[in-house]
């Protein structure tokens, strides 16, 4: 099968950048290993931050929903292919995946790789003891399928997400017995650790997991308080009991696939690791191939949103197709972009995009 | 540190009240300590009474004088970090957001928390207010003992078994 525009990963940036595509007239199929599209919004039950333009205080599940009307108005124009894994991408723009187990090749004439991010791991002790989980699966686990992951947890990093879900587990009946982080403050927004401080959840700085304790599963955690180096201080180990250790230390981008078709990669820290090389349009060094979302750099949701925007458009410019006042339109999305990431919690990322060169 | 324990000093709290003579009508309390890019307290306030300025990282103002302590922005904030404080007589009247399940009932007793979780003292549930434009989250009424006023921020909710 072929179509104008191929979009590999349904979350926020995919959705919005299949949307905007959509209503320039131009065919999309859009491809996502997971059950359902939508990428993190399906289990994002806060409300969001930023302006009413990026729908703030407005659940993550709700957004999906708004998103997800918006492309049912295009049946003619869209597919959607879901529980789709994307195994391999060429430099002819054919994209094969594996679906039920049956493999198969589709086509198309541009590329947009919103890919997302997957979590990074920390090294510890029996962290292979069932009980260790991420603290995106956790919330998956909790929040699009019903079902808790223990009774009681420690949380491991206190990045927005390690907040969040500290709370949701909380929403959830879950105990959460403390949350500790390696650095020397809080890495999210202060209001979610107030929240969960509010309700006797503590906070450990400089402080992280020893070893997971346990048979078959974990039963307790061991947790040391760290040097100004990060190295455990031996004579400060404490014992928790807990069933389930949550690990929240961060997220690295998905670029596997912009590897494999030889996009140019560089390694930026700032942004999550290794980000493609992309220009001010979100194209990548190849030819037709747009790249957006978590994938160029690890930021908010409601960011990613905007980027899929200006990608959408980009890649309908780029195809040769008339978008009305697609100047002013790409400079207000551009603004928006630079607003949500002034600000201290942007730093990181305005530092990340200044190393990249370009103005994203 | 509030950037260590997610507790803010009793400086940052105060700073955030007016003169105690002014809760004797209710007044929304924001609690937001660090720029965050944010502004649905400012843009669902009814009365214009709080402020975002054009770079939406800047925290909200607000200007006591116009805010009636209606509750609308308790429940926009994504931070959950306002609440609405009144005193009336010995009592202080509180209105918090709320996102548990089951929600208290009215007349319930219940305990109160400061805001690093500790049991402070316990409270009358006046009221419990859930509609669709609330999306969810709920606003609780609380009465306790005036004196508490600054301190109390939360009630216990049903987490662990």
């Amino acid at each position: 099968m072929h179509k104008e525009v191929i979009i590999i990963g349904a979350g926020p940036a995919g959705l919005t950048a299949a949307s905007q595509l959509l209503k320039i007239g131009v065919e999309v199929m859009l491809i996502d290993r997971n059950d359902l599209v939508g990428g993190q919004l399906t289990k994002q039950t806060h409300m969001f931050f930023g302006s009413e333009k990026q729908h703030a205080s407005k659940r993550g599940i709700d957004i999906l929903t708004m998103l997800d009307e918006k492309l049912k108005q295009y049946p003619n124009k869209l597919t959607v292919f879901t529980q789709t894994t994307v195994v391999g991408l060429y430099n002819d723009k054919v994209v094969t995946c594996i679906k039920d187990d049956r493999y198969f090749k589709l086509s198309a004439d541009a590329i947009i790789i919103a890919t997302g991010a997957s979590e990074k791991s920390l090294p510890f002790e029996n962290n292979d003891l069932p009980g260790v989980y991420a603290a995106g699966a956790v919330q998956t686990l909790m929040n699009v399928y019903g079902v808790k992951p223990g009774h009681k947890v420690l949380m491991v990093g206190s990045g927005n997400i390690g907040l969040i879900v500290s709370y949701q587990l909380m929403q959830a009946g879950v105990h959460v017995v403390g949350l500790v982080e390696a650095a020397d403050h809080i890495s999210g927004y202060l209001v979610h650790a107030s929240k969960i401080k509010r309700l006797g959840v503590d906070l450990w700085m400089n402080t992280s997991v020893k070893k997971a304790i346990g048979v078959d599963s974990v039963e307790a955690v061991e947790i040391w308080q760290l040097d100004d180096q990060w190295q455990g201080i031996p004579g400060t180990e404490k014992q928790l009991e807990v069933d389930t250790i949550c690990i929240a230390v961060g997220l690295a981008p998905l670029t596997e696939l912009l590897q494999q078709i030889g996009a140019e990669v560089v390694y930026i820290r700032e942004l999550g690791g290794n980000v493609p090389r992309v220009n001010k349009h979100y194209e990548t060094s190849i030819n037709n191939v747009f790249a957006c979302g978590d994938v160029t750099g690890i930021e908010e949701a409601s960011s990613a949103m905007i980027a899929g925007e200006i990608t959408g458009i980009e890649t309908a410019l780029k195809l040769g197709y008339h978008v009305p006042n697609h100047t002013a339109k790409l400079t207000q999305l551009h603004c928006d972009l630079d607003t949500l990431r002034q600000g201290p919690h942007g730093s990181k990322i305005r530092q990340g995009i200044a190393k990249l060169g370009v103005q994203l | 540190m509030i950037e260590k324990t997610g507790v803010p000093t009793r400086t940052q709290i105060l700073k955030e009240f007016p003169d105690l003579i002014v809760l004797k009508k209710p007044k929304a309390i924001i609690e937001c300590y660090k720029d965050i890019p944010c502004n649905p307290c400012d843009t669902s306030c009814p009365f214009d009474a709080i402020h975002v300025p054009q770079d939406i990282n800047q925290r909200p103002q607000i200007n006591f004088d116009k805010c009636t302590g209606c509750g609308v922005c308790v429940y926009h904030c994504p931070g959950l970090a306002i609440t609405v404080r009144q005193i009336k007589a010995d009592k202080a009247i509180l209105k918090i957001p709320y996102e548990f399940v089951p929600l208290p009932q009215k007349d319930a007793i219940v305990k109160v928390l400061d805001r690093s979780g500790k049991h402070l003292t316990d409270g009358l549930i006046k009221q419990v207010r859930i509609n669709e434009s609330q999306d969810k989250t709920a606003i609780i009424t609380i009465e306790i003992e005036a004196k508490h006023i600054i301190e109390a921020m939360t009630i216990e909710v049903p987490y662990g078994s």
